[in-house]
Formats: structure tokens, C-alpha cells, sequence
């Protein structure tokens, strides 16, 4: 009787460990882990999304494709990253000089829900002319951070509103839309700079 | 040279109208220098101000909280980026500062987080923050507002 419980707590024991040794791939390799983040952005070619720039217009992976582009995810009510990283597109942007007039850069949010089309007008107003604001529906914001494999997380704040996590870091694309690199948030200007005059002079190449 | 750069640090402290005269109110040896924040777009989103706290004594000071007329709930947080370049921020806590030793609050790391302003920060105004220790000291820092586009305190 005696062995025969402990047998039978053997046998629940190997059939735990088992189970959890199942549960632990599930979640990490398994098809049931988060998508690997890290990972390298879609081309823009590859990408399907259909969003609103800040004056109305429907817009696309496709308005990106042609000219060299520069994207980064945000959100307006940002008090700290979201600012300081569009102040430091706004000075790439003026150290490009006529460059600047050569490419795409889209300012697309995380936060589409106080995010609307007259919010992302008014707050990149604030920044480089050449900036233009992207919102749309929720699962259209999904499908465009999927294609960059970005994240974002919505989080409540001790004041009761909330804010959000997300990917930081710009993302460069060539104009045949292919992902050239990505400019990581703190990253001196000495190395962004360089990094977008590449872009723009991959498309040269291209174009000739 | 040296004098030069002194000079030059000088004037432009007057010039800025008192935008880094050191704090020297409660805790004589905390000095607060180049504090700076950035316009809001009306009153429903957060703040955030910047600043470089310096602990000038023997001892070390404890920052524990926040205080200002224009925002309900000042707090400290700190904004990180993880390995995937993914920022979160999140409240900092209590900040220990070394005798002799600074801390920078500054864009993308600790800053003054200012919940639910009570009137939107012009750009041109000030306003006061105070600064809290552990040991009941206070510091007011006239916090200069620059435009929503700035960068740093000489913008
Ligand atoms: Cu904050």
C-alpha cells in the first residue's frame, strides 16, 4: 500500500517534470513563445498596412517605398523619450541639410486611442517640417509594428492614466524599401548622422 | 583659460536669468544646476523636468519627493532601454547621492515626472520644483520651461 503511494507519487512526479519541461518549451521555443524581438525588420515591400497621416491622407508601406525612410514609434502623450527622440530627428534632419528633403520620416503611433489625425497634427507641428504623424485603428497599428517587429505595451501610471512601452529605436530603410539599420535610442549624433547619409547614398546607387 | 571658461559660465547664468543659480536653500550642500523642462500642449499630458543635483558636503542626502505648485503628483521615474531597445519607465524611488558625487536626471534616464499639471507649461515661464530629503531638508529650484522641440538646458 505504502509503495504503491509512492510509486504512484513517482510516476505523478516524472509525469510533472515532464510536463513542465513541455510547458517550458511551449513558452520559450514552442509555438506558444513571444515573437522573437530583435529580430530584423520586414522589407517595406513585405509589409501590409493601411494608416492616416496627420493631414488625412491614406497612407502605406507604399508612400515609404521610393525614397530612403526613416520610422520610429511613439506615442504624443510621451513626457521623456518620445520628445527628446523626435528633437534629435528634427537636429539629423537639419545636419542633412538638403538630404532632409530626400526622404520619408514617419512619426507612427502606439497609442492610436488619444493619438487621433488632429493630436498628431498639432504635436509634430512642433518639430522638423519634415516629419509626418501616422495614426490608425488599433489592429492596423499592430500590423505595421508585426512588419517592423516592434512592441508595444500598454501600462497604467500611478496618476490612474496610462502610458506606453514601446521600441525606441529608428528604423532606416532604403528607398527600394529594403532595411538598411536601425539608430538606437542615446545614440550620439556623430553615428546617426553617418548612418542616414548610407541610406541616402544606397539610393543613389540604386537609382544610377 | 581657465578664468575664461569661469567667465563664460558666469555670464551665461546672468544672461539666462537665473536658470542655474545653485539652490543653496534648506540642505547648504545640495546645489542644483542647469534644470530645464519642456512646453506642454495644454494640461492633460505629463511633464517631465531635468536637472543635475549635486551633493557638495561630507554626508550623503537622500532624495525622497517632489513638491510643485504646478503638477498634483511630481514624481521621480526613470526611463530604461532594454537589450531589444525597448524603453519603459517606471517610478525611481528613493535616490541616495554620494558626498561629492552628482546625479543627472536627463532625457531617456531619471527625470522629474510632473502628474496632472494644474496649467499648461508655458514656454518663457517658470516654475518652482522642490526637492525633498530624507532628513525633512528641502531645495527650490526655479525650473525654467523651453520649447517642446528642446534638447538640453541651452536650448
Ligand atoms: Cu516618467
Amino acid at each position: 500500500m505504502r509503495r504503491r503511494a509512492i510509486l504512484g507519487y513517482g510516476a505523478a512526479g516524472v509525469g510533472a517534470v515532464a510536463l513542465m519541461l513541455f510547458v517550458g518549451w511551449w513558452q520559450v521555443d514552442g509555438p506558444g513563445g513571444p515573437e522573437p524581438i530583435g529580430q530584423r525588420p520586414v522589407a517595406l515591400t513585405a509589409m501590409d498596412f493601411r494608416l492616416t497621416d496627420h493631414e488625412g491622407n491614406a497612407v502605406g508601406p507604399e508612400t515609404l517605398i521610393g525614397r530612403p525612410t526613416m520610422a520610429f514609434f511613439g506615442f504624443t502623450y510621451c513626457p521623456d523619450v518620445c520628445p527628446t527622440t523626435l528633437s534629435d530627428i528634427s537636429g539629423w534632419l537639419d545636419d542633412l541639410g538638403d538630404g532632409a528633403d530626400e526622404m520619408n520620416v514617419a512619426f507612427i503611433t502606439v497609442d492610436p486611442e488619444r493619438d487621433t489625425v488632429e493630436t498628431m497634427a498639432e504635436y509634430v507641428g512642433y518639430f522638423h517640417p519634415a516629419i509626418r504623424g501616422w495614426t490608425g485603428p488599433e489592429e492596423q497599428i499592430a500590423r505595421v509594428a508585426d512588419g517592423f517587429r516592434a512592441t508595444y505595451e500598454r501600462v497604467p501610471t500611478e496618476s490612474g492614466d496610462y502610458t506606453m512601452n514601446h521600441t525606441a529605436s529608428v528604423f532606416l530603410f532604403a528607398a527600394s524599401g529594403r532595411f538598411v539599420t536601425m539608430i538606437d535610442y542615446h545614440e550620439p549624433r556623430e553615428f546617426a548622422v553617418p548612418k542616414i547619409r548610407r541610406a541616402l547614398e544606397e539610393e543613389m546607387e540604386g537609382a544610377t | 583659460m581657465k578664468k575664461h571658461t569661469l567667465t563664460g559660465t558666469l555670464a551665461a547664468l546672468l544672461t539666462l536669468g537665473g536658470l542655474s543659480v545653485p539652490a543653496l536653500a534648506g540642505p547648504e550642500d545640495v546645489v542644483v544646476v542647469n534644470a530645464w523642462s519642456r512646453a506642454s500642449i495644454g494640461m492633460n499630458r505629463p511633464g517631465a523636468a531635468y536637472m543635475t543635483i549635486r551633493n557638495t558636503g561630507d554626508e550623503p542626502v537622500t532624495l525622497i519627493g517632489l513638491a510643485t505648485p504646478l503638477a498634483m503628483m511630481p514624481k521621480i521615474h526613470e526611463t530604461k532601454t532594454n537589450a531589444e531597445g525597448v524603453s519603459s519607465m517606471s517610478p525611481a524611488g528613493e535616490i541616495a547621492i554620494a558626498p561629492g558625487e552628482s546625479v543627472a536626471l536627463e532625457p531617456g534616464g531619471l527625470h522629474a515626472m510632473l502628474m496632472r499639471l494644474q496649467e499648461p507649461m508655458t514656454e518663457g515661464d517658470t516654475f518652482p520644483l522642490t526637492l525633498l530629503f530624507d532628513d525633512g531638508g528641502e531645495v527650490t529650484v526655479e525650473v525654467p520651461i523651453l520649447g517642446i522641440a528642446a534638447r538640453g538646458p541651452e536650448d
